[in-house]
Formats: structure tokens, sequence, C-alpha cells
């Protein structure tokens, strides 16, 4: 399935792009395992979704938890914890 | 119920004013925050910020009277002691006035999709999220 997925604040700046599709591998149907096949791509993913870098995930402008479900058209989203106010 | 995420100015007066208009309120209180020390950026993610700020405004009328309420938040390049943030909230009496502002205020911290880049001396840095401010949130569960 194909996801278009955002990216914000200091991920945007690390990935260098604000949003690209990406079609989804079989399997990969939550957001922590989006993030982790992300991760897997290596270089700046990788610098952007190690385990230790906190990262808030949001799907069609929502804010999720790691284990929400990801279906086809979503938007999902990755940023760091917000600093407004 | 207005929520504007904008790049200009408010004026705080004017804000209280247009939600004071009903003759049952009988308080407005109303929440301004400032630029501290340095310039910086406000990124936001268009679309879910407005949805995020309505949210946490519904949960606040679930919980307390609000007959009005004025919530904007700025974005793009401000500088020191520029006006952020104003929420101002419309009610019968001061209590519930006082409450229903404090928490938009600290939800809209933890859960409105706002990024602040400083710029310092050393270069600009993207602030860290404080474990204050998820305790402040915590506090109305």
């Amino acid at each position: 399935m194909k996801v278009r997925v955002l990216y914000f604040a200091s991920v945007r700046e690390k990935i260098g792009k604000d949003a690209e599709e990406i079609e989804l591998p079989a399997g990969i149907a939550t957001v922590s395992a989006l993030r982790s096949h992300l991760r897997d791509r290596g270089g700046v993913y990788e610098n952007s979704f190690a385990e230790k870098i906190l990262v808030r995930a949001a799907i069609n402008q929502d804010m999720v938890p790691p284990a929400a479900a990801i279906k086809a058209g979503d938007e999902v989203a990755f940023f760091p914890p917000v600093t407004g106010g | 119920m207005r929520i504007s995420v904008q790049q200009e100015d408010f004026d705080l007066g004017a804000e209280v004013k247009a939600i004071s208009g009903n003759p049952k309120i009988g308080a407005v209180a109303s929440f301004v925050g400032l630029v501290r020390d340095v310039a910086m950026t406000l990124e936001h993610y268009p679309g879910m910020t407005e949805r995020a700020i309505t949210k946490i405004v519904d949960e606040a009328k679930s919980r307390w009277q609000v007959m009005d309420c004025t919530v904007i938040h700025r974005h793009g390049a401000l500088q020191p002691n520029d006006q952020i943030v104003l929420v101002a909230v419309a009610s019968g009496h001061r209590g519930d006035a006082f409450a229903a502002c404090e928490f938009i205020m600290d939800y809209l911290k933890t859960q409105a999709p706002f990024w602040k880049k400083e710029q310092t001396a050393e270069g600009a840095r993207w602030v860290e999220a404080k474990a204050a401010d998820d305790k402040a949130a915590e506090r109305w569960k």
C-alpha cells in the first residue's frame, strides 16, 4: 500500500525533504513498523529514526502512539516533540 | 470561538473586546506568551495545528463553562519580546475562565504541532521539549 509521509522540524532538516510517497512492503502496518522501515534505509534516515531519538507521529493530522495502524492513502507525519506556546 | 494560526501580530485589547459582547459574560481570562531572550522561527503543521487546537478547546468546553474563546498562535520569524500566543476565554465567572485558559495553554504546549528554532550566538538550534510541560498537561488528567 502507498502512504504519504511528511517530516517536520529537525526530522525534515535531517532527511532533507518535507514529504514523500512511500510504497510499503507487506507487513508494515503500524507507525512503529514504518519508523523501523525508514530507519533501515540507512544514512539520513538512520540518523533521524534511530531508537534513541524521540520522534512523535500523527496519522491524518491526529497525534497517535507507535502502535497505531496505518492504512493505504494515509498521511503519516513524523516530528520531534512539540515546542509551541 | 476563533482559532487562528498566523504570521501577523495581534491586539490583546481588541481580541478581549471581541469575545466580551454577551451580557451573561462576567469574566474574561487571557494569557499572552512572549518570545523570551532570543529571536526564533516557528514552524508548524498546517491543518493539523488548527485541528489540534480545536480539539483542545472542545475538551476545555466539556469541562468548564466557556461562553466564547479565542486562540491565536503566530508562526514564522519572531523577535525577543514579540507576542507569540494568545488564549482568551470568556465565561460567566472567573473560576471557569481561569481554569479553561490555563488548561488550553498547558495542552497547547504538548499537543499542538509547533516547533521553535532559536537563533543563538552559536547558530540556530531546535528547542527541546521540556519535561515540565508534559507534567503541566498531566495534572489535568
